[in-house]
């Protein structure tokens, strides 16, 4: 049982985890165990807990989307515009102002989105994989024009919507859980799938590795940076549906604006290398889980909304202390030291 | 012995790891105006010792003694403020900054915040000048080639006022004139009364230049004697702590390898890449075919042009005499082809993933994405490899990092030998590897090609080309210029051809 415990202690989703559990816990000391109090009203679940949950979807399901362009040694810092693109399309579908001919339909709505998702991701992933542009430049090109071409989109106006379908989105519930939630699982689901049944995973993080070696090998590497900046766009696209489902309309100025940076930090905190190389899909699920507890946590204790910000900077930079391996030698052997002069 | 005599004593030195005890009693020393070569396999603590004597590891037992007075240098640093400067094998400078800059980085002439650019470039150029390096000093670094900025390297060196310089490997990757050219700075640097510490793995080389050998295996010292009463079969016996007589001369079994085979695998007709055109080359089925030529002269480009990584642009590829468009290396995967790349570890290993991924890698990558092997087929795939070719290695999931060179090339081999190839192509597979590795790697590839397999072997060391090769190509600045086969294989033809007499330096003539 502790041979168990002790390899799952250097599994990369171990600190992770531990850093969650902490957060969660001192909010349940401070708020007297209000925190963990759920309650079922309408059959449908009620909490704090449920509360990071639903409002994290989004972040996890980009976390998701990015952690294998992250791992191959790339970036997409796009994703937040095309959150932006997807909710102009689906909420200016739902609103009748674009594609009058389907009036208002909401699943063709959401199919145009995800297909809009997916089309900049291939467009990044063009740009990546086949004109060699470096990642944070090629993806960037689409950060500063998606929220253009979401404003073209929603002809420069705040679209808001009335459709009781399209809100289900965000706040429905199935067998009292959150919707959103089973969006998470099943993007999750599916990418474990992929990249633990096939070789992709491998592949990914060879190519993180050492992509001229991986190439030498035999390994397509630009179809597989194509195929994972595609996906990163799609899953954008889906966080960009929960997101303007929750708002009831597409603001094409501030739908998912900075959420690529809390994106990326959901998978630096899940212990994934920047650099490329090992990757955890479920360590980048913590991460963003860990984030959104402590946007809500740093809310419930009352910090003034100027300082929220400062509050979440100091706990992120602890978390990424206490990831660092140097950190820790360090602190292990100050430790030792300590212990070593006391005896 | 006379003390005053010796510049550098290093006595009884032991250095312990967890669990490895990397060096055990071993004596070393220097005296002014000695070039001596240290010598060992890979893991007989060479380069323990030189990270001893230049503060990178801290020793556990024994002492230092620099011109008769106790040092322990506590990192490089020390060291070099002491006169005890390193060259490394890989060139540790600044590629992108200019090389009078490298010459003076952290050092610079100058006050008050002011670099005093114009001091620096002209003093950067009479150094350079006494090394009889003639070169623009305001141009990058990486401008000049690997030679000259190991040149660059030493210069750097010495001008910090070295008393003893330690030279790493300078030699992997130079070609024969670069050679000469640095054992004459080294010989200069010998007459003004510097102590050399030479660390390589060409025996030639070391008969060639240094005074003294002093011979490390297995962390032991066995022994230290002039260059002159130490023959080179005593040495080699010595170092591998057997005899030689197997590797020695051309095994009757190269020769046949090859001979008589005359079913063609693979030909390359008016073939061409962007870096080399109209090449045209057979290859038999169960033949070694050599790629001889010096360091640039076209080997490892038609080996790139054969595998796909540089794609096809004119003429033809036929393999089993039909056309085969290979554009990329999965499709010469698929048409039978492996390629072991010159450089290991920019272009072979995967580093931070396992011995295990590394090996299932390129059999992986030939079946398809959408088939995965189990983990319980890969491991059984990587055990069995690791147990064939004797891979070194705690466990299959290390990281292939931690590995020796050596023993990450035969994971390399492993990678390729499990895609089951009618043709491998070996880019200097045993660069940098030390003899008993490579008398293995040897053997390897003359085993293959008698079950049939086809090779193509690339090295710089003309010995390694006449013991495996059966049939041989000579390649000279991009061009084909001529063949050698069976008994016409020999040291002196190859180099006579290579260097092609009047049209190249007269000096490489005689290497």
């Amino acid at each position: 049982m502790s041979q168990k415990l002790k390899q799952f202690s250097k599994n990369q989703i171990f600190w992770p985890l531990m850093v969650l559990l902490a957060i969660l816990l001192a909010n349940g000391v401070i708020s007297g165990g209000q925190f963990f109090e759920m309650r079922i009203v309408d059959g449908h679940l009620y909490g704090r807990l449920i509360d990071i949950l639903r409002n994290g979807s989004k972040l996890m399901v980009l976390a998701i989307g990015i952690t294998m362009a992250l791992a191959t040694g790339g970036t997409d810092i796009s994703v937040g515009s095309v959150m932006a693109i997807s909710g102009a399309v689906a909420c200016s579908i739902v609103d009748g102002r674009l594609l009058s001919g389907v009036s208002g339909s909401v699943t063709v709505a959401i199919v145009l989105a995800l297909l809009a998702g997916l089309a900049c991701g291939l467009w990044n992933g063009v740009l990546i994989a086949k004109a060699k542009i470096q990642p944070i430049v090629a993806t960037m090109i689409l950060m500063v024009a998606g929220r253009g071409i979401a404003q073209l989109i929603t002809e420069g106006k705040i679209v808001t919507i009335n459709s009781d379908a399209y809100y289900f989105i965000n706040g429905g519930y199935i067998l009292g859980l959150p919707f959103p939630l089973f969006i998470v699982a099943f993007a999750f689901v599916v990418v474990m799938l992929f990249t633990r049944k096939t070789a992709s995973g491998l592949f990914i993080e060879a190519i993180g590795v050492n992509s001229v070696s991986s190439r030498f090998t035999g390994i397509k590497v630009d179809r597989i940076k194509l195929m994972i900046y595609a996906f990163s766009g799609l899953m954008a696209a889906v966080a960009g549906l929960i997101e303007s489902a929750g708002i009831k309309g597409a603001d094409c100025n501030n739908a998912g604006l900075l959420i690529e940076l809390d994106a990326i930090l959901s998978v630096a905190i899940g212990g994934t290398s920047l650099f490329g190389g090992r990757f955890s899909i479920p360590a980048s699920v913590v991460g963003a889980l860990i984030i959104q507890s402590i946007s809500t946590s740093v809310l419930a204790i009352g910090v003034a909304p100027e300082v929220t910000l400062v509050v979440k900077s100091l706990i992120v930079i602890v978390i990424c202390l206490v990831q660092s391996k140097k950190f820790k030698e360090m602190l292990a052997g100050k430790f030792s030291r300590r212990a070593v002069k006391e005896a | 012995m006379d003390t005053q005599e010796k510049l550098l004593e290093m006595e009884h030195i032991t250095k312990i790891f967890p669990g490895v005890r990397a060096l055990h009693d071993v004596h070393f020393s220097l005296g002014r105006g000695e070039i001596h070569a240290l010598l060992g396999e890979n893991g007989a603590g060479k380069s323990t010792l030189i990270k001893v004597l230049t503060g990178v590891f801290e020793r556990d037992e024994g002492e230092i003694f620099l011109e008769g007075r106790a040092i322990s240098p506590q990192s490089p640093q020390a060291a070099q403020n002491m006169g005890i400067s390193t060259v490394y094998q890989e060139v540790n400078l600044c590629p992108n900054l200019s090389v009078a800059e490298n010459v003076y980085i952290g050092r610079e002439p100058g006050s008050a915040g002011r670099i005093d650019w114009k001091t620096i470039n002209r003093k950067a150029a009479e150094l350079l000048g006494r090394f009889d390096l003639h070169i623009d000093v305001t141009q990058n670094l990486d401008r000049y080639s690997v030679a000259v900025q190991q040149m660059v390297a030493i210069a750097r060196a010495v001008d910090i006022s070295a008393k003893v310089l330690i030279l790493d490997e300078p030699t992997s990757s130079l070609t024969a004139v670069e050679v000469r050219k640095l054992f004459e700075i080294m010989r200069m640097l010998k007459a003004q009364g510097m102590g050399i510490i030479f660390v390589t793995h060409f025996l030639d080389q070391v008969y060639e230049v240094s005074d003294t050998i002093t011979v490390l295996r297995g962390g032991e010292y066995i022994g230290s004697s002039p260059a002159a009463d130490l023959p080179k079969m005593q040495l080699v016996a010595k170092m591998i702590g057997k005899e030689y007589e197997d590797l020695e001369g051309r095994p009757a079994a190269a020769a046949a390898a090859g001979h008589g085979a005359k079913d063609l695998f693979l030909r390359l007709e008016g073939a061409a890449s962007a870096r080399i055109s109209d090449v045209n080359i057979d290859i038999q089925k169960g033949e070694v075919l050599g790629f001889s030529g010096l360091l640039g002269s076209g080997r490892s480009e038609i080996a790139r042009l054969i595998f796909g990584v540089d794609p096809i642009v004119e003429g033809d590829i036929e393999i089993g005499g039909r056309h085969a468009a290979v554009r990329e290396p999965i499709a010469a995967m698929r048409a039978g082809i492996g390629f072991c790349p010159e450089n290991r570890k920019s272009e072979g290993i995967v580093g931070d993933l396992s011995v295990r991924e590394n090996i299932m890698l390129a059999l992986q990558a030939k079946q398809g994405m959408m088939k995965a092997m189990s983990r319980r087929q890969s491991e059984k795939l990587a055990d069995t490899y690791i147990k064939a070719l004797s891979i070194k290695t705690p466990s299959r999931d290390q990281s292939t990092n931690n590995l020796s060179g050596g023993n990450q090339q035969k994971v390399i081999l492993a990678r390729w030998l499990a895609t089951n190839p009618d043709l491998l192509i070996l880019d200097e597979p045993t660069r940098g590897i030390d003899i008993g590795t490579k008398a293995e790697i040897q053997k390897l590839v003359i085993k293959l090609a008698q079950d049939g397999m086809s090779l193509v072997f690339i090295s710089s060391e003309v010995d390694e080309m006449v013991r495996c090769c059966g049939r041989m190509v000579i390649l000279r600045e991009k061009k084909l210029v001529g063949e050698l086969a069976g008994d016409e294989i020999s040291e002196d033809m190859i180099v006579k051809s290579m260097a092609g007499g009047a049209q190249f330096e007269p000096k490489t003539e005689t290497v």
